[in-house]
Parts: C-alpha cells; sequence; structure tokens
C-alpha cells in the first residue's frame, strides 16, 4: 500500500509539472494522433466483436442459436433483407452499445468455463437466458426491433384482419411492446411452462384470476390457511 | 429313390416357374405407372410452386361431424414442441376470453379411458395432427365425397 502510494505521488510530480525537454508542440500534437489512433483501433474493434462472424466463431452460438435462426423470416425471407445477430441483440445508439458490450463480459466469463458448451447445457440454460433477452427488450421498448419496424410505418390495411385489430389495440396504444407477443421469432423458444401469452393482462389487472399459480404454491398456501383456523 | 426324384421334380418345377417368370418381366410392357418418384432420381427435377394457404379467418362447415375444424389463419413458424405450443397461446380455454379464439373442445381433456383432465391431455396436445390450414393447391385425384345428409334414395 505505501509502496503504491509512493508510485503515485512520483507520478503526479511528474505529469504536474512543465515538460522539461519536449515542446509543447510535440506533446499537443503527439497527444492528438495517439487520441486519434486509439479511438480508431477501439471502434474498429468494437464494429469487429459487433459481426455475425464474430458471434458464430464460438461453437456456442454456431451450432444453438445461429442453426435455429436460419429456417426463420429474419434469416430468409421474400424480400432479402436480413437481420445479423447484433441487428437484434446489440444496442445501435453508442453509450447502450458499450453498456451492452461490458455486460458481455458476463459472457466471456460463459465461455471460458463452459457454461454451455453442450448442447444439453445449452438447453438448461435456455429458459434463464430468453429471460434475460425478454426483460433487456421489454425494458428499451423492444427498440431493437423498432430499428427496422417502425409502427407508424406499418400498414394495418396490408395486414391480416386478426392481425390487424391486435396491433391496433395493443402496440398502437402503447399498451404492449413487440416482444411481448413476439417471443422465438428468431430461436426457438426455451420451456414455457408457466410463462403466459403476451397479449394478457398482468394478473392484478385482470378482473378475473382465470390462470392458475404454480400449484405447488397454492397447496401450500392452502395448507397455511387451514392450519390457522384449526 | 423315389424320394430324390420328387425333390428334382420340385426343384425342376420351382426353376421352370422362376425362368418363365422372369422372360415375362422382361418382355411384357409395363401397363402400371411408376407410383413414386421421378424416373431419373438422381437428375434435376422441377418442382411445382408451393401452393399458398388459405388464411381468410373463415370458419368452415364441417363437411362431416367428427371433422377436426381446419386452420384458417396463417401458423408460420409457430413453434409447436413439447416445450412449447403457439395454438394454445389462444385456444387454451384460460386464454380464450382475453384471445377471442374458439376454445379447444371438451374431447381434448379427455384421456383413452375417458378421464377428464384439467388442461389438455398429452394425447391432443399436437394439435397439426389433426388440425391443418387449406391451400389453394388443387386435389390430385378428384373428390367424390358427399354430405352424409345428401346422401340416399329420395334426396339429392
Amino acid at each position: 500500500m505505501q509502496r503504491l502510494k509512493s508510485l503515485l505521488i512520483w507520478f503526479w510530480r511528474i505529469a504536474s509539472r512543465p515538460s522539461a525537454h519536449l515542446s509543447l508542440g510535440f506533446l499537443a500534437l503527439g497527444g492528438f494522433v495517439c487520441g486519434v489512433l486509439f479511438w480508431g483501433a477501439f471502434n474498429t474493434a468494437l464494429e469487429v466483436t459487433n459481426t455475425e462472424k464474430f458471434c458464430t466463431s464460438c461453437h456456442e452460438m454456431r451450432n444453438n442459436v445461429f442453426q435455429e435462426l436460419q429456417h426463420t423470416p429474419h434469416f430468409t425471407n421474400r424480400s432479402g433483407v436480413r437481420a445479423s445477430c447484433p441487428d437484434c441483440h446489440v444496442p445501435h445508439d453508442w453509450t447502450d452499445k458499450i453498456a451492452r458490450k461490458m455486460q458481455a463480459s458476463k459472457e466471456v466469463w460463459g465461455k471460458i468455463f463452459g457454461t454451455i458448451d453442450t448442447r444439453q447445457k445449452f438447453q438448461d440454460h435456455r429458459l434463464e437466458l430468453a429471460k434475460h433477452e425478454w426483460a433487456r427488450l421489454k425494458a428499451n421498448d423492444s427498440l431493437e426491433c423498432r430499428n427496422c419496424h417502425s409502427s407508424v410505418a406499418m400498414d394495418f390495411t396490408k395486414q391480416t384482419r386478426r392481425a390487424a385489430d391486435i396491433h391496433g389495440k395493443f402496440l398502437v396504444t402503447g399498451e404492449k411492446t413487440c416482444i411481448d407477443c413476439h417471443k422465438g421469432i428468431a430461436h426457438e423458444l426455451p420451456d414455457m411452462t408457466g410463462i403466459e401469452p403476451g397479449w394478457r393482462a398482468p394478473p392484478e389487472m385482470r378482473d378475473r384470476q382465470t390462470f392458475r399459480d404454480n400449484p405447488r404454491h397454492e397447496l401450500m398456501r392452502y395448507l397455511a390457511a387451514t392450519e390457522a383456523e384449526r | 429313390m423315389r424320394f430324390r426324384s420328387s425333390i428334382a421334380g420340385a426343384l425342376l418345377g420351382g426353376m421352370l416357374v422362376f425362368v418363365g417368370g422372369a422372360i415375362y418381366a422382361q418382355t411384357a410392357p409395363q401397363v402400371v405407372p411408376r407410383v413414386t418418384g421421378a424416373a431419373s432420381p438422381m437428375g434435376d427435377i422441377p418442382a411445382p410452386a408451393l401452393a399458398r394457404p388459405v388464411i381468410d379467418d373463415k370458419r368452415l362447415m364441417r363437411n362431416y361431424p367428427e371433422q377436426p375444424p381446419i386452420i384458417p389463419h396463417s401458423i408460420d413458424n409457430y413453434q409447436l414442441t413439447l416445450k412449447t405450443n403457439r395454438c394454445l397461446d389462444c385456444h387454451r380455454r384460460q386464454f380464450t376470453e382475453g384471445s377471442g379464439a374458439p376454445m379447444i373442445s371438451v374431447t381434448h381433456f379427455m384421456d383413452r379411458n375417458g378421464q377428464v383432465l384439467a388442461d389438455v391431455t398429452p394425447r391432443r396436445y399436437f394439435c397439426t395432427a389433426c388440425h391443418v390450414q387449406q391451400t389453394d393447391a388443387q386435389p390430385l385425384v378428384p373428390s367424390t365425397f358427399k354430405d352424409m345428409l345428401l346422401v340416399g334414395p329420395e334426396k339429392k
């Protein structure tokens, strides 16, 4: 600790005094050039990690989610426009992107320790991973969907009547967001037992409690209630 | 001795039938058309265009009472696996109030012994085993099906 402190003091003494040998112009220009180089390299590296090629260079992504993507309309469709991994999974704005990239350090951890390095392990974690993505898209109002699919530009008359009705009721009013209903559009879904369809109102806002809670909890509540009566 | 000659006779007869059959198979004209596959299965075979599903949302009359109702809407990319069932997201009893979709019928709650379960029985879980979409494809073989109410001597 003492050594660290003395090191800091030594650095501060040098940094706080004017340079004795190098000219101001050299320092200013050198600093500028180094800054440009650093920034360019940083952004280039950032963009490299933001490509489908980079994502699928890991077998966890290539053998699981990338295979599943390939027979969905987000990979192949009538107009030939396709989405790649970062289009949906990385925010496009710079600050949000950096925040997501910092979160991705957890994914590097998972890669190193092989958290999902087999199909079985991946399936076991699938629900948890999917829930992260649902929560992220729910929190940012499906921003990555809306980067391409704008509700303003949607021609409801071109949709089937059913789709137009539902979009008019839930999407335009802002009551729901894309991910609420459109889960699993580009990958296989995890075990959805107990996960309600997204168009449903949350339980506390329903007049009728038609959906059953976990039966185990129900039983425990019932037992607790009858215990109190006795 | 007798025994041997009977075996030899049977063998000879068998040979005759076999040779005769082989000759007939080679020379007889082929009257039965190919049933499956193309004549040159490894060649490039033009495929007919895919038929379009009918997605007009009209609930059609059933042709007979036991007919599973057909699906009148798009089911493209609906996931129907052991883990998830997109159809039941709307057609399950609990969800019909909000979705407006018809509820799966009461038979779908019965197991094979007629016991009524709380939810869809496993043997009725895979909807598309019975319920299908219609397409605009023309039937390969014309159908002579008649509604049973129209069958009979006095009715037309």
